[in-house]
């Protein structure tokens, strides 16, 4: 029996295609599910419109507009600002640099999602009801990362060993920055008592991110040991942190830890509660990669040791790359942790991101507007932590086209 | 020591100095199996030794011992005159003398295959990165692969992965060469690229002990065939007699199911 074929190619029926196809597939399917749609719809429609009328009628966003140093530098002495902008400016230089520097191979360095990132920020900026020379400078700020990262892919293609160069950078940045911001050796001192703000949840987060991440692979590695005290010692430090919850730790912690050091030093609360954040994210942390470390099958090890590679060599060459990659997931997951965990030490009387809204929320002029306050510092966070997020997913995905 | 030179050039022939002599050893596991009970083998300079055996009769325990993979509870085993104990020194002195080739290949897969055939020889013989670069490329040449130079291991197929193994084995320029069934692992046309680099290798005198069930490469290659069953050397002899005229009847019962 012979078939025919139709001689050319056509395209199917307009309705098995493209959005409408997808509509009736998935939507309209069966009467339940079109029961459902309808339903949802106007569930989710009614809230979209209450809310997009609460947000445009009766919300008072000069809670925001009027406080906006607030937020986002704390109590800083207004006279003393420019420094946090030259910081800014300095982070966005290396960090223009550095995108540039990662993303020298590919094809278009500024694809569909970056210029809408950069338009909606550029949109912020020139639509923000915040005085005009904080919108210029935002703009500049946003045009100093376009520029560097042009620049930094145009270097990138000429000269491989800027990498290293820029992690130099970066290293001495941090010390740049921390001096700008708390002073001295030239600068008016401001104590840590002062600073506040979104400035201050993003410098304990980076801190203890910077510090918890090898704190933690020192944990992960101390647990495998063959010797027995440091196993031990390894063991009951985690478990002890894991079996409290971070704002005892923090609150003991900061009353606690002048007493292990020497009489004399004293540090600041915000020093104390960095520690706190490490300690903790450091027991976790250590968790994750001991995961990571115990996905990597025998017969690594056992080739990097008939290869005449001692232990050491052996974890430090083979063994961890592997397991730290296999973690990423993990551990991003516990440095997005980290930064909302910030948000305890308001308990210890600093004035981070949200310590600083209630205080603003006991303004006579704000009483009762937490919605306000709380979707905008809700925006903020989660702004930082998707970004975490996708850095995490490009890391990956770095890692994974090398092999 | 020109002797030990000259022996190194020719085709097969055997030195007279012994390279690996292993006396009684026994091995327990933790679960108290008896899995060594008492094998003593001794390698000459530029053998090879192929060691058959059915599963689980302790050859690859046997031959994991000599690079203190495995650890044995009695008897001896002097590698290259060196004990082979608890000292941590001497296990990596005799590491590096000692190569191994694996059933799973054990590439690393997080660097290329040039990086992963650099890495000891940077690491443990302390070369620079040139010279171990140069070495590397040579030896990737030399058993067929220099083409996939920068590619990574799971890049490649599992009879070039293989070769990838034995030339980094082979770029800390050993003395022994140990194969635990190198060619297990691979589909049948691959097998025998495998074994043409292992037979190159031992026409050019090394010395190797091989644990395989290839019928054919140790009857070509192989200066002794060594049986093992149920932790105990049951019988040695030349190629020709261990094939055609074995003597004990466990040999003959085993023979008879592979040939």
């Amino acid at each position: 029996m012979t078939t025919t074929h139709s001689p050319t190619a056509s395209p199917p029926p307009l309705a098995q295609i493209g959005a409408i196809a997808w509509v009736r597939k998935n939507l309209f399917s069966t009467w339940l599910n079109t029961l459902l749609t309808v339903v949802l719809v106007l569930v989710i429609g009614r809230t979209l419109i209450g809310f997009l009328y609460w947000a445009t009628t009766q919300a008072k966003w000069q809670l925001i507009s009027a406080n906006l140093s607030l937020f986002f530098v704390g109590r800083y002495p207004i006279s003393q600002i420019w420094r946090i902008w030259v910081a800014l400016a300095l982070i966005s230089t290396l960090g223009g640099l550095t995108w540039g520097v990662l993303a020298r191979n590919v094809p278009q360095l500024f694809g569909r999602t970056t210029l809408t990132l950069l338009g909606v920020v550029g949109a912020i900026a020139v639509l923000m009801p915040a005085p005009v020379p904080y919108r210029i400078l935002l703009l500049a700020i946003e045009g100093l990362v376009v520029a560097m990262a042009w620049g930094g892919r145009m270097i990138g293609h000429r000269s491989p060993k800027l990498g290293q160069w820029l992690a130099f950078a970066w290293s001495l940045s941090f010390f740049v920055v921390w001096w700008l911001i708390a002073g001295g050796l030239g600068l008016t001192p401001v104590g840590a008592g002062e600073w506040g703000g979104l400035m201050l949840t993003v410098f304990m987060a980076v801190v203890s991110i910077l510090l918890c991440f090898p704190l933690g692979i020192l944990l992960a590695l101390g647990r495998q040991s063959s010797l027995p005290v440091i196993r031990g010692l390894s063991v009951g430090f985690i478990e002890v942190v894991r079996g409290v919850p971070l704002i005892a730790l923090l609150f003991v912690g900061s009353n606690m830890i002048p007493l292990f050091l020497p009489i004399g030093i004293r540090p600041n609360l915000v020093t104390r509660a960095i520690i706190g954040l490490t300690l903790f994210s450091a027991a976790y942390l250590a968790e994750n990669v001991r995961g990571g470390l115990q996905s990597i099958a025998r017969g690594q090890s056992e080739a990097a040791n008939a290869l005449g590679l001692n232990p050491g060599l052996t974890t430090a060459l083979i063994v961890l790359p592997q397991a730290l990659k296999v973690s990423i997931p993990a551990i991003v997951g516990q440095f997005i942790s980290l930064l909302q965990d910030t948000t305890l030490v308001s308990i210890l009387g600093l004035f981070d991101l949200l310590g600083i809204s209630r205080t603003i929320l006991a303004n006579p002029q704000f009483i009762g507007r937490y919605a306000e306050a709380y979707i905008f510092i809700g925006v903020i966070y989660w702004v930082f932590c998707y970004a975490m997020s996708v850095g995490s997913r490009q890391i990956e995905k770095q890692l994974n086209t090398e092999h | 020591m020109a002797q030990m030179q000259t022996d190194e050039m020719t085709n097969g022939t055997v030195g007279s100095e012994a390279v690996i002599v292993a006396e009684n050893v026994e091995k327990w596991y933790d679960n108290n199996f008896h899995v060594l009970r008492g094998v003593s083998l001794t390698v000459t300079k530029g053998e090879v030794v192929v060691v058959m055996g059915p599963s689980g009769s302790g050859k690859s325990t046997f031959i994991r011992t000599f690079n203190a993979l495995e650890r044995y509870q009695k008897g001896s085993i002097v590698i290259d005159g060196i004990l082979l104990s608890h000292d941590l020194k001497n296990i990596e002195t005799i590491r590096r003398e000692v190569g191994m080739v694996f059933q799973q290949f054990n590439l690393f897969p997080h660097l290329s295959v040039l990086q992963n055939v650099m890495l000891a020889p940077i690491w443990v013989r302390r070369w620079t990165k040139a010279k171990a670069e140069a070495e590397a490329l040579r030896l990737l040449d030399r058993v067929g692969i220099l083409e996939q130079a920068k590619k990574f291991p799971g890049q490649l197929s599992g009879g070039q992965q293989q070769r990838v193994a034995i030339a980094r084995a082979l770029a800390m320029q050993p003395k022994i060469m140990l194969f635990d069934e190198p060619t297990s692992a691979l589909d049948p046309e691959m097998v025998r690229e495998v074994l043409d680099v292992m037979r190159t290798l031992a026409g050019s005198g090394m010395t190797m002990v091989c644990v395989t069930h290839e019928v054919g490469f140790a009857r070509e290659v192989a200066d002794r065939v060594v049986f093992m069953d149920s932790g105990l050397l049951v019988e040695q002899a030349t190629p020709d007699d261990f094939f055609n005229h074995p003597k004990e009847e466990r040999t003959q019962k085993f023979l008879s199911q592979i040939l």
